[in-house]
């Protein structure tokens, strides 16, 4: 080889950058914001939206108040510091009002109890969203129920616990009468039993203890109740409800029973044909008219029934959906195995059902939540309106519109997205299959 | 009962009622019917005793005694002299309207959102995000009250619209104007109407009869026109032009209705204190339409999001692959099946709204419930039959409702063999 003309290159160029438009976020504003002429308008009309939402309301944000007694002296703050004509939020109204939008008109020395009942629900839900808890801890969520309601209205403690020996009775009863009359007259007796219990006897027993042993708490009426406790004990009660209830109107609707079929369809047709407004109204108005003479019933507790029966007959409908779109393999590999109709549904037809159908059960719960709002409209005091009112009817707080709209919309949107995106999540778990 | 009349078999024995599967059934519709009888009988007891005690029947006789109070908007004839029954057609008219100009506007607006949120544009995307999740978590009265709010407060008093400088102008290129009593919006007149059709309960506008008889004629004609010349194409494989017959079926009618009947497009004007001219909608109702339209909205633009995401991508490969261009991919072979799934769901959406539009409540919006179920109930105090009554309004709309749906099921039910 002797000197020969060719150029050969012995070391390797660096690499060079690519081209400005093709890397980082210029490609990335190229490829999302300005892939052709239609998406660069859509862009800029965004843009111009977003940035004109933030010019109008920022200020306004900037310009909090939050610590004043009244909105005229919130008025005075944001004079004095800003100028004159200039506009800010008055949050001290929550601030001020805090305790109300919490707990309504509760006497504010028991408000150790609704927060000890909030806390204890979440003792009480531990064993059902967690699988590592220990099982004994189930008899803690099993007489909750009584507990909280003891906590939250007061009063002597034998109504809930008689209340709750109606389901004690049901069980025992079903327990003897298995041996003796089979499968249904246990099932009949379990349901004959305890309604007999709770009208007949339960009210003279929870006299004759209360007179023998007297163990009572003060007493809160119901029309005390408001804000977000009412919204709680409205939206918990409703959704822990109605939930069994909707499976069971659910099986009805896929049953083959002629008559259980039309019931169910019918009852689930009528509550899904009316707004829930005509319900309350019914409750509020109406529901003395179909008790005995001289009943006075809880006027929570008939909203509560009420959003319950609502709420159930929705969530029979997306568990039908459920039921629907399990193959038709999986009932009869179930029947093939021997098994009866309750321990297939139990077994193998539900938790399938009911695993498919979460995000439409959830949605369901998120409506149950939202609508709780509605109940302001038979005169209880709810967190948006109810309260609302009750705090603008005041002389200090009159003329405030958009800091409680905003306050308590926020909370509502906290709770609906936080149970949205948990469903989202528990979708994901659940999920077996591997596509 | 059926276990009573079945003819017992020779080796029929009572305890196989309960044991023999064949039997159990008949055992348990007997039982549940005997419990739902005896729920039945125990409130309607309840009922009767109650009622006897308080004196009163169940009497509808209300509905025909003058019921006494005003409505400000009526779509038909009314004064405070009309009967019970007149004031219920009036609130279940305005409760129609409001759900009809709801479901219009959502389904439009759904689209649009629904539609925007699978843009590949990242802002867009992320903005139609925030719209329907935000809307979607919080209760609709917040948002009937908040907007209803922004009406009544933030909005100019008409007589701000007055003077050389005024403080306030009218919208939408200078034809509406919204305060905060009511909105005025541009409206048609006629200079020579057809008047009304008295029908006895209601009367009938024969101009409007008209427009909407021209529409649908105009509709109806295109589609047999497209009708034809597929037949056309499929028996000579060449398609005739449709497009000039199309124009001419779908606006000629209309155009000649609106020039016969001397339309006149008035726009509302400042006259004193007051907007006269084009027609004054009450801010009830525009505030009642617009949140729930806008809630409802976002609902619809999750089911249409979840509709066009749900057709596996094959489908529109397959169609390229064919030599669809993009318009007829969409078309023929994405939206047939897109509009499957997205259909049931969007007519519960429908069902939904009609039934929130009972919220009017919270602005004074006197709709079906605020009449019948509202002013009637408590000037009579027949709350037992008024609330029937609501109850049956509400379930006959909710029932049609989803007969139609029924109907449009069946229709584009996928034939499985």
């Amino acid at each position: 080889m002797t000197n020969s003309a060719f150029y050969v290159r012995k070391e390797m160029l660096p690499q060079s950058p690519p081209p400005a438009r093709e890397a980082g976020a210029i490609k990335w504003a190229r490829e999302n914001l300005f892939s052709s002429p239609l998406n660069a308008i859509l862009t800029l009309a965004g843009v111009f939206s977003v940035l004109w939402l933030f010019w109008e309301f920022t200020p306004w944000f900037w310009r909090s108040v939050w610590h004043a007694n009244t909105l005229a002296e919130c008025r005075d703050i944001i004079t004095a510091a800003y100028g004159e004509g200039v506009t800010g939020a008055c949050w001290a109204v929550i601030k001020e009002r805090w305790p109300q939008y919490l707990f309504g008109f509760y006497p504010s020395d028991l408000y150790w109890r609704p927060v000890l009942a909030f806390i204890l629900m979440f003792v009480a839900l531990a064993p059902i969203l967690f699988t590592s808890v220990p099982r004994k801890m189930l008899w803690f969520t099993m007489s909750y129920p009584a507990l909280a309601f003891w906590l939250l209205w007061g009063g002597s403690i034998w109504i809930p616990v008689v209340a709750m020996a109606g389901f004690a009775i049901g069980y025992l009863a079903a327990k003897v009468a298995l041996p003796v009359g089979g499968a249904i007259g246990a099932t009949i007796l379990a349901i004959v039993a305890p309604v007999v219990w709770w009208v007949v006897l339960a009210g003279a027993v929870a006299d004759l203890l209360d007179q023998i042993l007297p163990i009572a708490i003060e007493g809160v009426r119901s029309r005390e109740f408001g804000g977000f406790i009412l919204a709680f004990t409205i939206g918990v009660t409703g959704i822990v409800a109605s939930l069994p209830l909707g499976i069971l109107l659910a099986l009805g609707r896929q049953s083959d029973m002629f008559l259980v079929h039309k019931f169910a369809v019918g009852f689930i047709e009528f509550i899904r044909g009316v707004p829930l407004i005509t319900l309350l109204f019914t409750a509020s108005l109406l529901l003395n008219y179909f008790l005995p003479p001289g009943t006075d019933f809880d006027i929570i507790l008939r909203v509560i029934i009420m959003v319950t029966l609502f709420a159930a007959a929705y969530i029979a409908e997306v568990i039908r959906g459920g039921l629907a779109a399990l193959p038709k393999g999986q009932y009869e590999a179930a029947d093939s195995l021997g098994l009866d109709y309750w321990k297939a549904t139990r077994l193998i037809i539900m938790p399938q059902a009911l695993k498919i159908s979460i995000p439409g059960i959830v949605s369901t719960f998120i409506g149950l939540f939202k609508d709780t709002t509605l109940v302001v409209f038979v005169g209880l005091l709810d967190p948006l309106k109810g309260i609302t009112d009750a705090v603008r009817a005041t002389t200090d707080w009159k003329g405030i519109y958009w800091e409680p709209y905003i306050f308590v919309g926020s909370i509502f949107f906290l709770i609906c997205f936080g149970m949205s995106r948990y469903s989202m999540y528990l979708e994901r778990k659940l999920k077996t299959d591997h596509r | 009962m059926a276990a009573v009349s079945d003819e017992p078999k020779a080796s029929f024995r009572l305890s196989m009622l309960i044991y023999d599967t064949r039997y159990r059934s008949f055992t348990i519709q007997f039982v549940v019917l005997c419990l739902v009888m005896a729920g039945a009988g125990w409130l309607i007891d309840n009922l009767l005793r109650n009622l006897s005690a308080l004196g009163r029947g169940v009497d509808f006789g209300f509905l025909t005694s003058r019921s006494g109070y005003d409505i400000s908007q009526t779509l038909v004839e009314y004064t405070n002299d009309s009967t019970h029954a007149r004031a219920w057609l009036i609130g279940l008219l305005n409760t129609l309207l409001v759900a009809f100009l709801g479901c219009v506007a959502a389904t439009i607006l759904g689209i649009f959102a629904g539609v925007l949120r699978l843009s590949k544009n990242w802002l867009v995307a992320r903005i139609m995000t925030v719209y329907v999740e935000v809307f979607r978590n919080v209760p609709l009265l917040l948002w009937i009250l908040m907007i209803y709010a922004i009406f009544t407060d933030v909005l100019p008093a008409p007589n701000a619209f007055r003077g050389e400088n005024p403080e306030a102008t009218m919208s939408l290129f200078g034809t509406a104007a919204f305060t905060n009593r009511y909105t005025a919006v541009p409206w048609v007149s006629f200079t020579n109407s057809a008047g009304w059709l008295d029908l006895g309960v209601v009367w009938i506008s024969l101009d409007l009869t008209l427009i909407v008889g021209a529409i649908v004629g105009g509709f109806l004609t295109n589609r047999f026109l497209i009708k034809r010349a597929a037949t056309i194409q499929e028996a000579t494989g060449k398609r005739p032009a449709t497009w000039w017959q199309s124009i001419l079926a779908l606006f000629g009618p209309i155009i000649v209705v609106f020039l016969a009947l001397g339309a006149d497009f008035e726009v509302p004007e400042l006259k004193g204190f007051n907007f006269v001219g084009g027609l004054q909608v009450s801010n009830s109702l525009v505030a009642l339409w617009l949140a729930l339209t806008l809630y409802t909205a976002s609902y619809i633009a999750e089911i249409v999001r979840a509709g066009i995401n749900a057709i596996n991508k094959g489908q529109s490969e397959a169609a390229f692959a064919l030599g669809l261009r993009p318009g007829r991919t969409m078309n023929l072979v994405i939206l047939p099946q897109a509009l499957r799934v997205i259909i049931p769901p969007l007519i519960s959406q429908y069902l939904n709204l009609t039934k929130n539009s009972s919220l009017a409540i919270a602005v004074g919006y006197l709709d079906v419930r605020g009449t019948l179920g509202g002013i009637t109930l408590n000037q009579t105090g027949r709350g037992l039959e008024a609330m029937l009554l609501l109850m049956l309004t509400y379930l006959a709309i909710s029932l049609t409702i989803s007969a139609g749906m029924n109907i449009y099921n069946r229709s584009v039910k996928l034939k499985e063999r």
